[in-house]
């Protein structure tokens, strides 16, 4: 009886959904390059962050009154404090906690940033050693780490780019179109009861997501890169007025990481709801089972 | 839409292997490949000439850092590095307001220097605002006052087989079994000839703080902090800094640092 039952969900099923070629070998080779760039250019990129991690609005460092009392005056000014995220350790009644400060407002975040590792031999940096690339302090290796892949992503963004902007790809997958933010509050609920559509092209939310990380956060990410490096800033004092300062597109290259953490973060869990085999198989081969009313030239 | 292909459980189980996968992953699997002696950091570290040919490039002959208002000014220019040095030669050059330093400037020069502060004060000056951007990532605007280090160059004259310029100092960042490491840092004649390239010895409207470098230290602002050498001693005039301390150009860069610290 089960056996049957099978059967007939095999025979009912294999003629409804068609495979088709989904994804380019530009789209595929960029991808994979993307995966191990940012996984690199985040963890080196933490690494750097651990060597001063405060984060300031503006052009500089307003470091309050964090009094230097060395040989002559002090540096700091009560009055100039721009800090807008401030991670450190700090002792609160006799024991040393880890303290994440965002605008004023302190959290403990004692385990994961500021103090980490080994309850016996805890380690006091703000992001945890299994975060960063090395795992130990290393800013010199770091850097060279971040410079190499900024590089890689530069190259590939640029071959991504052209190619899709070439073949299609960028204006029939990417830009969000009009009729595509009629669908967005169903694609909305169709995504959060997990109820993945599989078409030829990308649903709306696919299409905000993947504009917004390719065309804004990337892009940003580069720019706001290149702002942070005082060679680059002399020829190019545009960039400071863009972002409003070396600060602020230091404080807006950390905010981009987050948001492109977030995404890798939802972007494996719609993966592994879509049907992983399926999504995998389309990221390596090309090749996707599509729903059975997809045409396999959807516009 | 036909049935959902997907069971819950499944997917969270899925999740939970996936994060404990990247846990293992993130942590010290590539620590190894990466002391400085190692093949592949070596050539991760091609990408730095990549870096200063490109932004060699972008600047061309002379472009300006930003210079900013005098308002820009919020707080006293952050020390950081050497602030108070301990070197015999430093305490015996810091006695009478620096009444016996002398400035020298020696190497593949016409005519080696031996400048006094005083000398170095009636040369025509340099007056800039400007930020200081350091390697660890913060920034801190101040005013800087000195002499151009190409007017010192001009006075020496430079011999046509320079490439370098080399300052060396008296603070030591460390004690070694062979003596004080003293810090010494190296640009490239581009960036020594650079207007806004200055030795300064005033900084907001003062004389310079030991703190920050006393008597004379460099800007170079198209770099990070570290290019920047305080205390001092000496410009040497080469055509290779192979030969000096460790070979790679400076303190920090015989630590894996970039010698070009335009990023």
């Amino acid at each position: 009886m089960g056996i049957d039952l099978d059967e007939r969900e095999k025979r009912q099923e294999k003629p409804s959904h068609k495979v088709i070629y989904r994804q380019s070998a530009w789209t595929r080779v960029t991808h994979w390059i993307w995966a191990v760039t940012l996984f690199f250019m985040v963890m080196s990129g933490l690494q750097i962050f651990n060597a001063h991690p405060i984060l300031y609005l503006g052009r500089q460092s307003g470091f309050g009154d964090k009094q230097y009392l060395g040989p002559q005056a002090g540096y700091g000014n009560k009055q100039f404090n721009n800090t807008v995220l401030d991670i450190h350790a700090e002792r609160q009644s006799g024991t040393i906690v880890g303290v994440t400060r965002v605008l004023g407002h302190d959290f403990d975040t004692t385990g994961f940033l500021g103090k980490s590792g080994p309850k016996d031999q805890p380690i006091y940096q703000a992001f945890p050693e299994w975060a960063t690339i090395p795992s130990y302090r290393d800013l010199a290796t770091g850097r060279v780490i971040h410079f190499f892949f900024a590089w890689i992503l530069v190259a590939t963004w640029s071959v991504w780019f052209f190619a899709s902007l070439i073949n299609g790809h960028f204006w029939r997958d990417i830009v969000p179109k009009p009729r595509d933010l009629r669908h967005l509050l169903p694609d909305v609920v169709n995504h959060l009861r997990l109820r993945i559509p599989h078409g030829r092209s990308y649903n709306v939310l696919q299409r905000l997501s993947y504009a917004a990380i390719l065309v804004i956060v990337i892009p940003g990410m580069i720019l706001t890169g290149l702002t942070i490096s005082p060679g680059v800033d002399s020829p190019w004092p545009w960039l400071l007025d863009l972002f409003g300062g070396r600060q602020t597109a230091r404080l807006l290259h950390f905010c981009g990481m987050l948001v492109i953490v977030l995404f890798f973060i939802v972007h494996v869990v719609m993966v592994i709801a879509a049907g992983p085999i399926n999504e995998m198989r389309s990221m390596i081969t090309g090749w996707y089972r599509s729903n059975p009313e997809t045409k396999s030239k959807e516009a | 839409m036909g049935k959902i292909i997907f069971n819950r459980r499944r997917l969270l189980g899925q999740i939970g292997a996936g994060a404990s996968l990247l846990m293992l992953g993130g942590c010290d699997v590539f620590d190894g490949v990466l002391n400085t002696d190692n093949s592949v950091r070596k050539f991760l570290t091609k990408a730095n000439a990549l870096t200063k040919n490109v932004q060699h490039a972008l600047q061309g002959p002379m472009p300006m850092a930003r210079e900013y208002p005098a308002s820009a000014i919020r707080e006293g220019q952050r020390p950081n590095g050497s602030i108070d040095p301990q070197t015999e030669d430093y305490l015996a050059v810091k006695k009478n307001n620096f009444a016996g330093y002398r400035l020298k400037v020696r190497g593949l020069v016409d005519r080696p220097l031996s400048l006094s502060l005083d000398e170095l004060r009636a040369m025509p000056s340099r007056t800039q605002i400007t930020r200081h951007d350091c390697v660890e990532g913060w920034s801190c605007i101040s005013q800087w006052t000195g002499v151009q280090l190409s007017r010192v160059l001009d006075k020496a004259g430079i011999k046509p087989a320079a490439r370098y310029v080399v300052f060396r100092c008296y603070d030591s960042m460390d004690e070694t079994p062979s003596g004080p490491s003293y810090y010494y840092e190296s640009v490239d004649l581009v960036g020594a000839r650079h207007p806004q390239t200055i030795l300064a010895y005033g900084l907001n409207g003062q004389t310079l703080p030991i703190a920050n470098g006393a008597p004379v230290r460099v800007r170079i602002e198209q770099q990070l902090g570290y290019k920047m050498a305080k205390y001092i001693r000496a410009v040497d005039v080469v055509d290779s800094f192979a030969n000096i301390a460790d070979g790679y150009g400076g303190y920090w860069e015989d630590r894996g640092y970039d010698w070009y610290a335009g990023s």
